[in-house]
């Protein structure tokens, strides 16, 4: 009985997670390694990483600013009352349940070149929509929620009582934040920094609708994959996707090696 | 007390600026989305909505999320459960490739599936003999489902297996209950909200899900075409309320899902 568990679930994983990564990595070297070279050192994939890079920086560091801060307030403002942070914290989630395709078009619909707004920005000469800005405001909605929700419930368990103290021996909120609170929030801030970084790399939906995928301005490494689909250029489109999936893999690797480190 | 008042300033900033940024980036665009869907009043939203194309998207991507979900809760219960109980050989690789279809792009799960089920692979060779195809039919959008969903059944039942009591389980087996009978009415019962939540996690995300299933699906109106992709669609060719309504509709079910999952996790850990 047992055996046939283990082997079925061995099965399982093996056709449905195994096979398909096997089969990426086989088509990105099927024309050898110049192939491979030939489809990640294109000029309009080198651009399109950048883009991706550059979107991964901005992205990361924003949401794990505000997210840190938020979770803070979530979980020890006063000046929140309970109903207000109730409904506060299960908006936090919204953005899971949004279809990426419906985060995109929410920021056309607000800031488009059809809206007032964006008609205004745009006479500014600010363009938000089909540029890098809304490509970046996209993929902060869609990745919002990660670090607030792996940094609250740590909050919530250590509790305030030596933030408590520290402030009443006289430190200033800024020392008690890094000298008491990071400290224990460290390991799940990096957790909520790497899951950002895995959902920002792979960002697709959201960003196609925004960008409009224009070739060398607002290509990403996603969007590119989808384009060398639909134009039959199967070994670049692999080599491109072997780049992300590499980075994922080496992601949930650094995730796995940094729990087995708080752990021990 | 300059001093002071100079924190208490910053404080207020601080504030502000984080409320500001969570409202503007979150809260309006979906309060916007719902403007703009009723915008030209509400018979054109009926009537956007009632579109036969784009009530088939719809009709479909919930029969597929289903059939996704179902086959989910299977594989998903039994892996959760090989997992925790049993210790064996490459048990940790296994636990930590749970999490890889999160970690990888969708876009890049669509170009796998494509290739791996494709009329050149030994897969779409196979079906094709058989008389049925797989790539651009129902089947490449229902695996396209399962593979992206794939850890929210494991990772919900894990801890509710690890932190339940064994003495339970011993006392079923003592009082003469057989294996399965121990499992049907012992066990899966501790399971259940686990696998419900899960389960109901796993539907919304696959009702949602855009990237995996635009480069399988072969997106033909009426028979392949699921929700997201006729919303992408409709963008395209210039027709924002009525990619508006359809959003509308798959939103308001998710939240409506996401709103039952708290429920059920508020009641298993605030009695």
């Amino acid at each position: 009985m047992r055996r046939l568990w283990i082997g079925l679930t061995y099965i399982v994983f093996a056709l449905l997670l195994g096979a398909p990564v096997v089969r990426i990595a086989a088509g990105a070297w099927e024309d050898g390694w110049s192939g491979f070279a030939n489809g990640v050192t294109r000029p309009e994939a080198l651009h399109a990483l950048m883009m991706t890079g550059i979107i991964v920086v901005i992205v990361t560091v924003v949401n794990t600013l505000f997210g840190v801060m938020l979770a803070l307030y979530l979980v020890r403002a006063n000046w929140l009352g309970p109903q207000l942070k109730r409904i506060l914290n299960s908006v936090v989630d919204l953005p899971f349940a949004v279809s990426p395709v419906i985060g995109g078009l929410m920021i056309v619909l607000l800031v488009g070149p059809d809206t007032a707004l964006g008609s205004l920005l745009s006479g500014a000469g600010i363009d938000i929509v089909y540029a890098l800005p809304g490509m970046v405001i996209a993929t902060l909605f869609v990745t919002f929620p990660l670090v607030i929700r792996e940094v609250m419930p740590v909050l919530q368990e250590i509790g305030s009582s030596q933030e408590e103290a520290a402030h009443m021996l006289g430190a200033y909120p800024w020392t008690t934040f890094w000298r008491v609170t990071w400290p224990s929030i460290r390991w799940s801030v990096v957790y909520g920094v790497v899951l950002t970084v895995a959902r920002t790399l792979g960002e697709f939906g959201a960003v196609l609708v925004v960008s409009g995928n224009i070739l060398f301005k607002t290509q990403t490494a996603t969007t590119l994959v989808y384009q060398d689909v639909e134009n039959f250029n199967l070994t670049a489109a692999n080599s491109v996707a072997l780049v992300l999936a590499a980075c994922s893999v080496a992601l949930l690797l650094f995730m796995e090696w940094a729990k087995s480190r708080r752990e021990s | 007390m300059t001093n002071m008042l100079q924190s208490r300033w910053w404080s207020w900033g601080f504030r502000s600026t984080v409320m500001l940024y969570f409202v503007i980036l979150i809260v309006l665009p979906i309060l916007g989305i719902y403007g703009q869907s009723l915008s030209d009043g509400w018979p054109k939203f009926v009537s956007n909505l009632t579109e036969p194309l784009a009530w088939k998207a719809v009709m479909l991507t919930v029969k597929l999320a289903l059939i996704a979900t179902v086959i989910n809760v299977l594989i998903g219960t039994m892996a959760g459960w090989v997992l925790i109980r049993y210790r064996f050989p490459g048990r940790q690789l296994l636990n930590s490739l749970v999490d890889l279809p999160f970690a990888l792009p969708t876009a890049v799960v669509g170009l796998m599936i494509m290739l791996l089920l494709g009329p050149r692979s030994e897969v779409g060779q196979w079906a094709d003999s058989l008389g049925f195809a797989i790539l651009f039919h129902e089947p490449a959008i229902v695996i396209a489902m399962i593979f992206v969903t794939f850890p929210f059944v494991i990772r919900a039942v894990q801890p509710l297996l690890e932190e339940m009591d064994a003495s339970e389980e011993e006392a079923a087996y003592t009082m003469g209950a057989s294996k399965a009978k121990t499992f049907f009415r012992v066990i899966l019962p501790a399971m259940m909200p686990g696998i419900l939540s899960g389960a109901m996690l796993a539907f919304s995300r696959a009702l949602a899900e855009f990237g995996a299933v635009v480069l399988v699906a072969g997106n033909i109106p009426g028979r392949t075409l699921v929700a997201s992709v006729y919303i992408f669609g409709q963008i395209e060719s210039d027709n924002p309320a009525g990619a508006a309504a359809v959003s509308v509709l798959l939103l308001t079910l998710s939240f409506v899902i996401l709103w039952l999952v708290s429920y059920v996790q508020a009641r298993r850990t605030g009695r």
